[in-house]
Order: C-alpha cells, then structure tokens, then sequence
C-alpha cells in the first residue's frame, strides 16, 4: 500500500458516553490524520436539548470537558486533526469551552471551529409533516423545543479549508463526519457519488468505534472476543478510491474479522442499496470484504447515487416526566407476587388517582424486555417489578412512585429493595426539509 | 451426505446477528457463519415467521432486503419499537436485544448423519 496516498482516520469515540483511554491510545500509536469523536444520537441530542433548556451554556456533550482536556496535547503533538459532533445542542458553547481548555492546557496556535447551523427551528409549524407518527406537528399536542437537521460534509470542508485543527459541530450525519478530511484530502466532487459511497460506507463503519472492532459482538461460546476488557477503537487505512483496510492498534484487545464488519455494515441500516445521507445515497449492496491480516479487512466496491434533494430532521418535543419505580420479590412464586404487584398500582393509577396516562408494568427476569414476545416464565424466582410512566406534572410523578414504595407495607408478601426516579424528558419525531433552506454556518476561534 | 435427513438447531448455532434503531423502526442484521447456510436462512427466516413469533411486539410491516454477498438479510421492522427510544417506555427503547431474540428460532438443516 502505498502510505503516501492512504488517509489515516480514526475513531476516538462511537457514542456520547464511550470510553477515552482506547482513543488517547489511537492517538499515541495510530499516526492518524484525523480522529473522529462520533457523540450525538437521538437519544443524546434530546438530553442536549434538556440540557440547554436549563443552563443556555450547556446543551454539549457531557464528557467534553474530560475529552478534550485528554485529547488535546496528544491531538496537538501528533498534527491530527480532530472532527467531533460533541457541540450536540449547543456546537458555539462546546467551542468556547474548548479554547478556554486548550488555554488552560498552555497550547497555542490553535484553531478551534464550530459548525452551526443544523437548528432549524425557523423551517418548522404547526403544519409540518412527522413522519412517525404520520401527523401534523400541532396533532401531538406537545411543545416543541428544537429542531436540528442532519448536516453534511458541505458544512465542514469549509472548517478544513481554514485549516481548523478541532471541528465541533451539532447535529450532522454521522458517517459526514469521517467523509469530509476523506473528501477534503483525496480532492473528491461533491457530485461523485460513487467515491462518495465509498468514503460513506468507511464513515459508517467507523462511526459507532468498538462496534467494528469486536465490542457489541461477543457471546462467550459463539462468538468470542480476545481481551474485550481492553477492547481498542477502529482505525482505517483509506485509499484514494474510498477502499479501506479496517484494522485496530495490535496491541489493543477485541478483534476486526469480515463478522464484526458485516454486522457493522448493516447497523441501523434500512434500505442496503439506498443508505441516504446528506451527501449521497450509498450503496452497500456490492460491497466486498477480504482478509488482510491480522485484524485487518479490506472493504471495497461500496457505490453510490445522487444525493438527497430533502434533509432529515430531528424535532425534539417537551415529553413531560418519566417516573420509574422498582421493587423486588424472591423465592417460589416471585413472578405471581411481582405480577400481583404490577397489577395492583396499575389499578390504583387509574381508578384511584386517576392518571393520566397508562401504567407500563415490567416483570424484569420474566418478560420486561420484550413483553408478550416470550412466554410467560413464572418459574422465575428473582423477580423485579418495574412501573413506568409518562407523568404531565412532578406530583403525578411523584404519586407512581408513593404508590410502589407502598407495596412494601401494603402489597404481596416479601416485597424488598425498591428505588424510584423521576427524569424530564424529551421526545424526538422526524421530518424532512428542502436542503436549500439549510444554511451552515462557521465561526473560528483562535487560542 | 447420505441422506435427505435434516436436523433441527437453535439460530444461533449457524447465525449472527445485530440489531438497531431509526425512530420507531427497527433493523434486524441476520447473516450465515458458513455460506452453505445463506439459502436455510433466506428459506426459513422470513418476514412472516417474525411476525409468526414476534407479532405482538412487531407491529408494522416488516421487509427484507437480501445480500447474497455477505451471506446475509437484512429486516426492517416498522412500528417494532413502542414509539421509539425517546417515547417508549420500554427498558430498551432502542431494540438493541432484538437480535438475541431471533437467534432463539429453530431451523431446519441438512443432517450429516
């Protein structure tokens, strides 16, 4: 292979709350030019949105601090350039913080971007269209507290051609964040949506890290997995032609096999032939996959067709209170007197208080995951009842959980251990905007 | 092969498998360890054998989108995820067990005798 025309690219994170040594280890030992910290989801960005509500200074991501105060030197003593969504809800915040770290650090000649421009809460009205669940957005009756629409490369080459070392943006598809240094690198159109598909496919397999390198994969017996307590972040090798050589640090645990990149391939993946992005529709259906060592695969013939005229968005909803409560029963007839726990605050919810929602009672060890998709197991004699619901004020809440810490007087025999929270919440549906009412912006900061 | 006999196993003994979330649906990666095994997969894990199993978690339709090259499917499950993980007031609003769950079905493979 030749070194001069292949991209260095790793991943230091695949979700808002991954682990940082397997990245700080990429960093020291990986010669990357760029390490991606993939951190916003749709559950994520409703806590970003949470966040912000209540602090206008808040609304990244959690572990930015801790990240960036790690990162940084290593990022600044190797040259590589680091590309993150960790802004969430608030990239102009996360930026600021940022350069105020890399102050504190002693580091100087520092180029620190955010990327905006996702919010888009101008674009969105009562009349907007959801696409789950099918309505108009003043059907659901709820409050609407941002709307972000999913960004593309577009919106960060112009960072990479100011030469911004950290690049923070908010929301952008995910595999976006690797296919811009690939893009800006290789000198690729924004119209060749064959390389584009290329380079897509290599972000999306990068973009949730130790899920390509063995982490979410092993079943002791099955499928096994060196060293998963150690397991190391991905690191691909990318050719001008948008192949790739997936691989990890040697030394790291996990392992990168043709199961762990197939698996990966079609994670959260709809349509295999049309995986659309802001910048592509890719293609994953020709892809083809070859040993290349230890740990290491080739990926190859990932294509694709003209980009999405409309941009996904993500609206996110005030959905009130989530209040849970918990108690336990053991020993012979655990399931029935946990049922008949369940069964009991279900009823006094609804006819004694009068609640407004539902109920959800969860027999954990018997059926909570999947309720009546497995059979009822009540042989099961370590049992946990779980009641949840969408509570519309603290005192609803509060009442869920009064209720189920009663049981330890009032309710069936042998009932022990109960805990109960109560978090605000916030809901998500999606829907689509003309791309050409999307503006991003950029603003650099210098330490 | 001696004989047309055929032996029933757990999913599991012959598949992987991995599963993830997009608002209210859910994808369900299923692929052969051993290509011989791609054509039992695509035979006997259909759609209609989820729904069979699953139906009253799987709500919505589901597709199926097969990858002859990866000995592997793909299925899309529509309203599978009681709201989605942001609504629904499921432990594991993302589905992300789904796949553990379908490796518990039986298939029907040749026997070696």
């Amino acid at each position: 292979m030749d070194m001069r025309n292949t991209y260095r690219i790793g991943t230091g994170a695949g979700f808002s709350s991954d682990r940082l040594e397997p990245a700080l280890d990429l960093l020291r030992h990986g010669k990357l030019d760029a390490i991606i910290f993939e951190c916003v989801g749709e559950r994520t960005l409703a806590f970003g949105h949470r966040d912000r509500r209540a602090d206008p200074d808040k609304g990244y991501n959690p572990l930015l601090e801790r990240r960036m105060r790690a990162v940084l030197p290593l990022a600044h003593a190797a040259g590589t350039r680091i590309i993150t969504n960790m802004g969430v809800a608030n990239p102009r915040a996360a930026a600021l913080h940022t350069v105020k770290i890399a102050a504190e650090l002693g580091l100087t000649g520092l180029k620190v971007a955010a990327v905006t421009g996702d919010e888009v809460n101008h674009l969105i009205g009562p009349d907007t269209h959801l696409l789950e669940p099918d309505c108009r957005l003043s059907e659901t009756g709820r409050e609407m507290l941002a709307a972000n629409a999913y960004l593309g490369i577009e919106a960060i080459l112009p960072a990479i051609e100011a030469g911004a070392d950290v690049i923070i943006t908010g929301r952008v598809a995910d595999p976006s964040l690797f296919l811009a240094p690939l893009a800006h690198h290789f000198s690729w159109r924004l119209d060749d949506w064959s390389t584009l598909g290329a380079g897509t496919a290599v972000g999306h397999l990068m973009e949730c890290g130790a899920q390509i390198t063995g982490g979410y994969f092993a079943d002791p017996g099955h499928k096994e997995v060196p060293n998963l307590a150690y397991v190391g972040f991905p690191l691909a090798e990318v050719s001008a032609d948008g192949s790739a050589t997936i691989t990890k640090l040697a030394a790291s645990g996990g392992l990168v096999s043709q199961r762990t990149v197939k698996e990966q391939l079609l994670y959260e993946v709809h349509d295999p032939g049309a995986y659309l992005t802001p910048d592509v529709s890719a293609d994953f259906t020709q892809v083809g996959l070859a040993d290349d060592g230890q740990d290491r695969v080739r990926v190859s013939q990932a294509n694709g067709g003209r980009r999405p005229d409309q941009l996904k968005v993500t609206i996110a909803f005030d959905g009130g209170l989530l209040a849970e409560a918990e108690i336990s029963y053991a020993g012979p007839g655990a399931a029935e007197r946990a049922r008949m726990a369940g069964d009991i605050v279900a009823e006094r919810m609804d006819n004694l208080h009068h609640s407004n929602g539902p109920t959800r009672i969860d027999l954990i060890g018997v059926n909570a995951l999947h309720g009546s998709a497995v059979a009822y197991d009540a042989v099961a004699q370590d049992v946990r009842l779980r009641c949840a619901m969408r509570a519309s004020s603290q005192e609803e809440a509060e009442t869920l959980l009064w209720e189920v810490e009663a049981l330890l007087c009032c309710g069936p025999a042998a009932g022990g251990g109960y805990r109960g929270h109560i978090t605000p919440s916030v809901m998500t549906y999606s829907a689509f905007v003309d791309r050409g009412d999307v503006q991003p912006e950029l603003e650099i900061f210098a330490v | 092969m001696s004989s047309s006999m055929s032996i029933r196993v757990p999913l599991r003994q012959i598949a992987h498998a991995r599963s993830g979330d997009k608002g209210n649906r859910s994808n369900l990666s299923v692929f052969a360890y051993e290509p011989a095994h791609y054509d039992t997969l695509r035979r006997q894990i259909t759609p209609e054998r989820l729904k069979e199993h699953f139906g009253g978690v799987l709500r919505g339709p589901i597709r199926r989108y097969e990858l002859p090259n990866l000995h592997g499917m793909n299925f899309v499950m529509d309203q599978a995820l009681e709201g989605g993980v942001n609504e629904s007031l499921n432990l594991d609003g993302h589905g992300k067990s789904w796949s553990a769950m379908i490796l518990a079905l039986e298939v029907e493979i040749p026997g070696t005798e």
